[in-house]
């Protein structure tokens, strides 16, 4: 037998059907490499693998387990516990297969009489300070002390630990004669998910390395020496809860035994089968293995074949899916007449015949606009697309908005400018390759955990990064990753600063001539030059009202544009400004400007906040363009779908969400159905959109929980959470994930059923059975998405968009040959200061962000024990501004803006800048969009989150707006008992 | 939409257009006003324009009339 082994592990083996392949997830001991092929002969069967492939995992590549411990495919080999070992012929002694890279012409023996002996030994030695409890253990079946107790074929264990005058073992409580055990180690279960058991450790340290090395978090360390050394968290004092642990879930992955055990596990027992699904959380888009016994689900375990996050996940799509089987979950239908009436329980068919008789009887009365839609980012394409299409094909207008407006619009309309698409250039592997990395306005390891420590990992390497943001995120300085520079911004000022690092770029002449002629407009290029050389964007003009020495700024731009692969990550921290869509055109050029487009390495990358950010603007959520971003005004396209569809569609763009409000207000807009979207909570001046939702005759609200809009809807349609429909999701890197279904729907319909219902008691006549067949009208509409089945997504596991003829595997990295639009354009980023400024009654900036263990409005993970690590939200204050203020750490303060005021506690902190004040938007009661004023980006309207001019003031407790609102709210969701 | 909040918004593209190179301001600012501003806010704005158009940038006022 020869087998050919290498990267990906779906398509090494000869016939075996690929679907097959996919599930094959078994630990092959040390990570996949990549060298050139080397042949060598295990146990008389020829293997070929990369060079600087283990020998152990040479052995499973050709299909033979080698007895290990410490050694797991997750992390480097450490070669500790000598259970791997294995003859070579020409070399002495038994060396460990994990640690030992193949060579040409090796020979491998793993069964000899002699290893055979001394693995047995090293058993003994492992079981003698075991508690052999395994018939109660929650690891029974699933653990490796177990299986390779039997692999060894240990049939006796010669040593007994010692009772008296010294203890010495690890998991006797007490000795014989009731002293306590000094070596004994209670059980750790402060984490909320998973128990850390020191009785059943075997100190292979493979949780230690996990939290290194796939990590980075570094919260472990292997205490003591010898026979008295234990894993430990954090300080000695330190529980799990206590230490740095960010709750990933790697080392609970790693442990070979029960010591680090998931709580569900223990429970509920170990699962019995399990489904390939994607996270419903944020944009990185974890591939999990749902594991379950029956319907139940136990647990969430990242999948190793997982494109977006190789094996890794971090606390939200690990543990936080507690939400779907909430109680404050609504399963019936729900109407009412009026938004002051309780609710009422229907049935279905009598929600979805009162939701459609009102829209009707709205656009009677009003005409064929004065209704809309607002699509979901965290539902499925599939869903999302039908949502756009019923109001293009049923409401006969383009009204359809996404949350998507709140974050990245401004990335659609920045990089569709300059390089001719809306969507990110790499794919998150390519971090891999980069030397210099540029972060502005995104928090990776809070915001997108997983990428974050992808992110890290590459810095430990040795690349490079710049920070630009105005507050001192954990990459600037976190354990073995050190920020180079720390552009720490003025809020409101990335476009001068971006501005600042073309100049410098420019007129030190550090930009990539070849690239520019080659791949730009050269006469546009000319201009920018020229406009960016004056010398008011010079760092040592702009900053006085950036904030950011001169000498720094000029020390990053040169580190960027010498220092090789540079990548430029950004989040919402650009987009969230009156001039959003200028900073993302100011990224653009930097990157044309250094040559940091089309390879590995390189790129412009939006980080998505919500799972399908990506997906709901690539299905067509935006009201002024069709699925795959195509303007509604044209022609050709317009009748691509009007064939499709068999109707007309209007040429002329619909509402944005903002813009349904202020119609709402002026009693043009009176009806909307809102998908899983919360914009009382996640929009900009909270005031004016609940006064919009007020004056409309028909809020339809589809959802899981009775969000904050619910609280003015007519109509509840239950939702179904994403373990309970098939469809697909696209992340930040274009890259098509399936969800599966997992469990029927405890509402009894997926969520595109629903929005088909709806569409049916309107007049349609949808008839799709299946997600499948949507996405065949997907792909047979849209150019990019041509080539995408859920075949393909079956064979592939998933795919990145553009894929179609050209490109039929998808195009993991964009613009190679030249830019989708063509020559790549320059564009000239006047910076121009936002109207929101400070002044004497509001001196402070606020802006806004999210933190790790939430997500979003919190619908979901506050209904998740992810409340143990933020119960609430808190004002970020310099002790500088505290201490002016006479606030201290933990005081109710008074924020005040412009729009409303707020309370919340304060927390002091140096993260924050003097003058700058920081907080989340995860908890209703807070109401944190309250403060923040309806500005927005010229281009796209999405709003200006992250600055607004505050003041913060000492105060005894909740506003009286938020009394009356939580009053409200609660008068708001009273159901009435269901009729007989 | 309150006259004020739209005059801001129109000014606020106008700004962008104006700090572009070329003579086509005008025609571009009235572009981007077709392609993102649903009907009835060009209404209004062209209305703002025939009262006067208070507060609205000359560009504005120009483009306005190539609606
Ligand atoms: S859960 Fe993650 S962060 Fe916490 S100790 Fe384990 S690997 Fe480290
Ligand atoms: S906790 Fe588990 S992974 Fe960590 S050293 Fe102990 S047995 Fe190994
Ligand atoms: S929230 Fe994001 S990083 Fe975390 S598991 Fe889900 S997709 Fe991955
Ligand atoms: S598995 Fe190789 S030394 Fe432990």
């Amino acid at each position: 037998m020869n087998v050919h082994a290498g990267t990906p592990h779906a398509d090494l083996i000869d016939g075996r059907k690929v679907a097959d392949a996919r599930h094959d997830d078994r630990d092959m001991g040390t990570p996949p490499k990549t060298g050139k092929p080397v042949t060598l002969t295990i146990d008389g069967f020829e293997v070929t693998v990369p060079e600087g492939t283990s020998v152990m995992r040479a052995s499973m590549e050709a299909g033979i387990q080698i007895p290990r411990l410490c050694a797991t495919d997750m992390v480097d080999a450490f070669g500790s516990c000598r259970l791997c070992m294995v003859e070579i012929e020409g070399r002495r002694g038994t060396p460990a297969s994990c640690t030992t890279p193949v060579a040409p012409g090796m020979v491998v023996h793993t069964q000899t009489g002699k290893v055979q002996k001394l693995r047995k030994g090293v058993m003994e030695l492992y079981i003698s300070d075991h508690p052999l409890d395994c018939l109660t253990c929650s690891a029974n079946g699933d653990c490796e002390l177990q299986t390779q107790a039997g692999a060894v074929g240990l049939r006796d264990v010669r040593y007994t630990a010692p009772q008296a005058p010294v203890l010495a073992n690890h998991f006797s409580a007490r000795d014989t004669s009731g002293e306590a055990n000094p070596l004994y180690k209670a059980k750790d279960s402060s984490n909320p998910y998973f128990t850390y058991d020191p009785a059943k450790c075997i100190v292979c340290s493979r949780c230690v390395r996990a939290c290194e090395e796939v990590q980075g978090t570094f919260a472990l360390t292997i205490e003591g020496r010898g026979f008295d050394s234990r894993v430990s968290p954090g300080a000695a004092f330190d529980d799990f809860l206590s230490s740095d642990c960010v709750s990933c879930g790697a080392c609970v992955q790693a442990c070979p035994t029960a010591t680090l055990q998931e709580k569900s596990v223990i429970e509920k027992g170990t699962p019995t089968r399990s489904v390939v699904t994607t996270c419903a959380y944020c944009g990185v888009g974890c591939s999990f293995k749902a594991e379950l016994n029956g319907d139940e689900l136990v647990r969430m375990v990242p999948y190793k074949d997982g494109k977006a996050n190789r094996g890794h996940s971090c606390v939200k799509g690990r543990f936080a899916y507690g939400y779907a089987s909430h109680k404050d979950r609504i399963l019936s239908p729900m109407i009412r007449d009026r938004i002051d009436e309780p609710w009422r329980e229907v049935s279905w068919k009598e929600a979805l015949t009162f939701a459609a008789n009102r829209m009707r009887g709205i656009q009677e009365a009003y005409g064929p606009k004065s209704i809309g839609v607002i699509t979901s980012s965290r539902c499925t394409n599939e869903e999302t697309f039908l949502v756009q299409k019923l109001a293009r094909a049923v409401f006969g207008n383009n009204n359809t908005d996404t949350c998507a407006r709140v974050c990245h619009s401004p990335t659609g309309y920045g990089l569709g400018q300059t390089f001719g698409t809306s969507a990110g250039t790499q794919d998150f592997d390519s971090v891999e390759k980069t030397d210099v990395v540029i972060v502005i306005g995104a928090n990776p390891t809070d915001g997108h955990p997983v990428f974050g420590s992808r992110l890290k990992k590459r810095l430990r390497q040795g690349a490079k990064l710049i920070v630009i943001d105005p507050r001192r995120i954990d990459l600037v300085r976190s354990a073995h990753v050190e920020a180079s520079h720390h552009l720490a911004l003025r809020p409101g000022t990335n476009v001068a600063v971006v501005t600042a690092l073309a100049h410098v770029i420019v007129t030190e002449r550090l930009y990539d001539e070849a690239f520019i002629r080659d791949r730009c407009n050269w006469d546009e290029f000319q201009d920018y030059a020229e406009f960016v050389a004056e010398e008011r964007h010079s760092p040592e003009t702009t900053q006085f009202l950036t904030g950011v020495p001169a000498e720094e700024l000029r020390a990053a731009a040169r580190l960027f544009a010498t220092g090789g692969n540079g990548a430029i990550y950004y989040g919402l921290g650009v987009t969230e400004h009156s001039q959003g869509s200028t900073t993302v055109m100011a990224i653009a050029n930097l990157a044309m400007l250094t040559g940091n487009i089309g390879r590995e390495g390189v790129g412009v990358n939006p980080l998505r906040g919500q799972n399908n950010v990506q997906g709901s603007c690539d299905m067509g959520s935006f009201p002024h363009e069709l699925p795959g971003y195509r303007h509604v005004k044209l022609p050709e396209v317009r009748a691509i779908f009007e064939k499709a569809w068999g109707v007309t569609i209007d040429p002329e763009p619909g509402l944005r969400i903002p813009n349904m409000l202020d119609a709402a207000v002026d009693g043009t807009f009176r009806g909307l159905y809102c998908q899983g979207e919360d914009i009382l909570q996640s929009d900009p001046d909270t005031k004016h959109v609940a006064a919009g939702l007020a004056a409309m005759d028909c809020v339809i609200v589809h959802d899981l929980f009775l969000n904050e809009t619910a609280n003015y809807a007519h109509v509840f349609l239950p939702g179904s959470s994403f373990l309970e429909k098939d469809g697909t999701f696209t992340n930040a890197e274009r890259r098509i994930n399936r969800v599966r279904k997992v469990m029927a729907p405890k509402n009894g319909y997926a969520d595109w059923e629903i929005t088909q219902m709806l569409a049916n008691a309107m007049g349609a006549e949808w008839s799709y059975e299946h997600p499948s067949e949507i996405m065949a009208e997907i792909a047979a509409t849209t150019p990019s998405f041509a080539n995408v089945t859920y075949e393909l997504l079956e064979q592939k596991g998933s795919v990145q968009w553009p894929c179609n003829d050209a490109n039929p595997d998808g195009t993991p990295l964009m613009h190679v040959e030249g830019f989708v639009r063509g020559k790549g354009r320059f564009i000239l980023t006047e910076y121009v200061a936002t109207d929101e400024k400070t002044g004497p009654r509001f001196p402070l900036l606020l802006t806004t962000g999210r933190i790790l263990s939430q997500y979003n409005v919190g619908a979901q993970t506050r209904r998740t024990d992810n409340v143990i690590w933020h119960d609430a939200d808190r004002l970020e204050v310099h002790p500088h501004d505290a201490e002016q203020r006479g606030i201290k750490e933990g005081d109710w303060v008074k924020l005040a803006s412009r729009s409303g005021e707020t309370t919340l506690k304060a927390k002091i902190t140096d993260r924050v800048s003097p003058g700058v004040v920081y907080t989340t938007f995860h908890h209703p009661d807070t109401q944190a969009n309250v403060i923040t004023t309806d500005y927005s980006d010229w281009a796209t309207n999405c709003p200006e989150y992250k600055v607004t001019a505050v003041q913060v003031s000492p105060s005894n407790g909740p506003t009286d707006w938020q009394e009356d609102y939580a009053a409200q709210a609660t008068r708001s969701r009273r159901i009435l008992p269901a009729a007989e | 939409m309150s006259p004020e909040k739209m005059v801001y918004m129109a000014n606020q593209i106008a700004t962008f257009f104006k700090s572009q190179r070329g003579s086509d301001q005008a025609e571009r600012i009235a572009a981007h006003l077709k392609d993102f501003w649903e009907p009835r806010m060009r209404e209004q704005l062209i209305a703002h324009v025939e009262t006067g158009g208070a507060g609205l940038d000359a560009t504005v006022i120009e483009a306005a009339r190539r609606l």
